[in-house]
């Protein structure tokens, strides 16, 4: 099942190639990563998905919670949470636009540029919406195509703060 | 006063109580060597090879319960110091590492001996460290004694740029009171609820076991297991790490369990109904084939690390929390309780223990026997060593069939007192680890159990020995083999002994341990083994390497049988499977 865990960690050098390393050393996949500081900027939130059974994800998450570096680890998966990504697209099949635009249009699709040779514009949407998105459009359509990761924050009035 | 890095840095390890500094000069690390020189308070010991530093710093904190502290130099002596780190790390010892690195502008352009240390050592290591500004270093040693000595201890690694060390800057020492992190709460303890169910389980168990691990001597919580049990009077099975925190010499005691265990001691685990686990972490030496453990048991498991918890087998009831403070609510809740033991039942369990250790216990009186084969048996040889230094010595070992005997041998009754790598399995262990404890201490009588293969891979520490005058015992178990390898081959592999043997090129060890200074004594008949020890241990102020050959052809019995076997699977000899 895919998973999305929660990390806070000290915003410190080499900091985050513990977290990255250590799911490697314990025989777990990284599926997607998205890492940034937030608030006073000494720490950041990472946001990982991963694939694996709940005992799978309780192993991981207590690993992580043993690096010095981080502050505080969660499962969304959990519980009720949101889960949203964002992606970026290029394509030069300018005939396409509208259909594109089309299916792009419920996921808040914007578009940032466009001219005689390419089009590039950006959405947002649970990972799984993205992904039939994508397939809408048609993989070989695109020139390329960036993707955030999953981030993910819990339902109502449960926090992950320091 | 101001200091520059590398006195910050001596100062700050003087104000952690550090004694010994275990090293090796190079480059990156010549400003810190300097202020090594400009100092009283720590001794410096110059080993032969950086894998000896590290292992000797980690007898020390083995013997001591402090960390120990290894220096090196950037590059290559950073790498030799990675086997001591691994070691460390698999058994949990607070050893902390400073690498010298090269100078910061350098860092990243493939400079003279420069390599990723924190890289390399990140997933061996607890935490790691890069001195970026030098007058963090105090800081910076402050954290990594407080996290290599606090929770579940592990190694540390200090990186310090060399230019961090520049003797023309100066800068101001302070020391804070305390150490806090915010992202690091070593301290937890046990949840009353957990405790409570523990109490009670443990309390109307009728084949209860209690399962101690290298945890119970890292928590320093020996005294409190003696104390549990004189209230459960339940059999005590020790893992390889355990050995000493429960006195060997008490009746509840079935000696160690796993791969090598008692028969008495994997029986007990395997048909308990009750199995507390403290401070082990159910290792793949332990279990055998995990589905098919302990099948009755309910298991009650006490550790500091959660992530040690569940992770091969589901515990019934985790308590997460310090050993000690741990115990200490254990038994307090079964004082207060009102269930009292099954007395009953425990007395025809440990009976079972008994019928089974008559059955297939091992024979610890070997060494009375008069025995048909010329050849010494390598188990008489650790019973002659327990008898000459009447079981109080240090005993540190390699890895091997001579480090099983000693685990099976060597009645240890004192936590601390035996120094082996158990995780790991690091051969090359045994002679710095020596070293580190000798030096800790230097009035009782510490002895390296090792085997030929083992001691060649840091033989060169014997000329450390002699600089710093370390009168150890060294008693080579000579089988002529890498006797453990060859043991597997003739169980599994129909005994063609691929690479496991040098009989023809071996060192004549007694002209080694001559040409090195040190006293050699060989030893090639049991008539002359007794005498040749006590004569060996009369000479208090020289390093004497007793060569002893032995038997080849014996195997460590018991041995459980994989793969897919049980706890009660095991070969009792070479051809009883019980
Ligand atoms: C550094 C290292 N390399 C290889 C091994 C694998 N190994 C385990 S026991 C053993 C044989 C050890 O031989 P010796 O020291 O003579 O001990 P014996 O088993 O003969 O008592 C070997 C090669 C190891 N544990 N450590
Ligand atoms: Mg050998």
């Amino acid at each position: 099942m895919k998973r999305i865990i929660s990390i806070l960690i000290e915003n410190k050098p080499g900091a985050l190639a513990r977290v990255v390393g250590l799911f490697h050393q314990r025989g777990y996949n990284i599926e997607s990563l998205n890492v940034g500081p937030v608030f006073d900027g000494t720490y950041s939130r990472m946001s990982v998905t991963t694939r694996g059974s709940e005992n799978d994800v309780e192993q991981i998450t207590k690993q992580i919670n043993k690096i010095i570096d981080v502050i505080k680890v969660a499962d969304l998966t959990e519980g009720e949470h949101h889960e949203y990504e964002f992606i970026l697209i290029k394509f030069n099949k300018l005939k396409l636009a509208e259909k594109i635009q089309k299916i792009l249009k419920p996921l808040g699709g914007r578009m940032l540029e466009k001219n005689t040779k390419v089009i590039v514009m950006s959405a947002v949407g649970s990972s799984s919406d993205i992904e039939i998105a994508i397939k809408a459009i048609g993989r070989g359509n695109l020139v390329e195509l960036v993707r955030s990761g999953s981030l993910g924050l819990h339902e109502g009035e449960k926090v992950l703060t320091i | 006063m101001k200091l520059s890095g590398g006195d910050l840095l001596m100062r700050a390890l003087k104000d952690e109580g550090v004694k010994f500094l275990f090293g090796y000069p190079g480059g990156a690390a010549l400003h810190i060597y300097d202020a090594i020189f400009r100092q009283k308070a720590l001794q410096h010991i110059l080993v032969r090879h950086e894998q000896g530093a590290t292992h000797a710093a980690d007898g020390y904190s083995r013997a001591t319960g402090k960390p120990g502290v290894a220096l090196v130099t950037s590059g290559p002596g950073a790498t030799n110091a990675i086997t001591g780190l691994a070691t460390a790390y698999m058994d949990s010892i607070p050893l902390i590492v400073i690498s010298g690195q090269v100078q910061s502008h350098l860092i990243g352009t493939d400079s003279f001996q420069e390599t990723d240390m924190i890289g390399i050592s990140r997933p061996i290591v607890k935490h790691s460290f890069i001195v970026q500004n030098a007058e963090d270093i105090p800081r910076i040693i402050q954290e990594a004694f407080y996290i290599a000595t606090s929770g579940r201890p592990g190694p540390v690694v200090i990186d310090i740029p060399k230019d961090k060390t520049d003797p023309s800057k100066l800068f101001q020492y302070k020391r804070s009171k305390q150490v806090t992190l915010r992202s690091y709460q070593p301290r937890v303890l046990p949840h009353p609820g957990q405790i409570k169910k523990a109490a009670k389980n443990l309390l109307s168990a009728e084949r209860p076991v209690i399962y101690a691990g290298g945890g119970v001597i890292l928590g320093d919580a020996h005294k409190e297991l003696i104390a549990l049990n004189k209230i459960l009077k339940a059999p005590v099975a020790h893992t390889l790490m355990g050995l000493g925190a429960y006195p060997s010499n008490d009746k509840y005691f079935t000696g160690m369990l796993g791969m090598h265990g008692t028969y008495q001691a994997n029986m007990a685990m395997h048909n308990a109904d009750v199995i507390l686990a403290i401070g082990a972490r159910f290792d793949d030496r332990i279990t055998n084939t995990p589905s098919l453990f302990a099948p009755k048991a309910r298991i009650i498991h006490i550790d500091v690390d959660p992530a040690s918890i569940s992770k091969i087998i589901n515990a019934n009831i985790p308590i997460v929390g310090q050993v000690k403070e741990s115990l200490i609510a254990l038994i307090k809740e079964i004082k207060r309780s009102k269930l009292k033991i099954d007395s009953d039942a425990l007395e025809s369990w440990n009976g079972q223990i008994s019928t089974w250790r008559t059955k297939h216990g091992l024979n610890h009186d070997l060494y009375l026997q008069k025995t048909k084969s010329k050849m010494i048996l390598p188990q008489v040889v650790v019973q002659e060593l327990y008898h000459a230094t009447k079981g109080n010595a240090y005993v540190t070992s390699d890895v091997g069939q001579h480090q099983m005997f000693v685990a099976q041998y060597y009645h240890f009754n004192k936590p601390r007192r035996w120094i082996n790598s158990g995780g790991l399995g690091t051969m090359g262990f045994g002679l710095p680890a020596a070293m580190g404890v000798k030096l800790a201490y230097p009035k009782h009588e510490v002895v390296c159990v090792t085997g030929e293969g083992s001691i060649q891979m840091c033989i060169q520490e014997l000329s450390t020995c002699m600089q710093y005058n370390l009168p150890i015992k060294i008693i080579n178990i000579n089988n002529e083999a890498l006797g453990m390898v060859r043991q597997w081959q003739d169980m599994n592999y129909g005994g063609r002994y691929s690479a496991s043997t040098y009989a023809d090129s071996l060192p004549d060890f007694v002209k080694l341990a001559e040409s090195y200074g040190h006293v050699g004594m060989k030893v090639t008949k049991q008539s002359e083994l007794r005498k040749t020890l006590n004569k060996a241990f009369a000479m208090k102020d020289r390093l004497v390497f007793v060569d002893v050959y032995v038997d080849p052809n014996e195997h460590v019995y018991p041995m459980l049988v994989a793969p897919n076997g049980s706890m009660q699977d095991m070969w009792i000899t070479k051809n009883i499977k019980a």
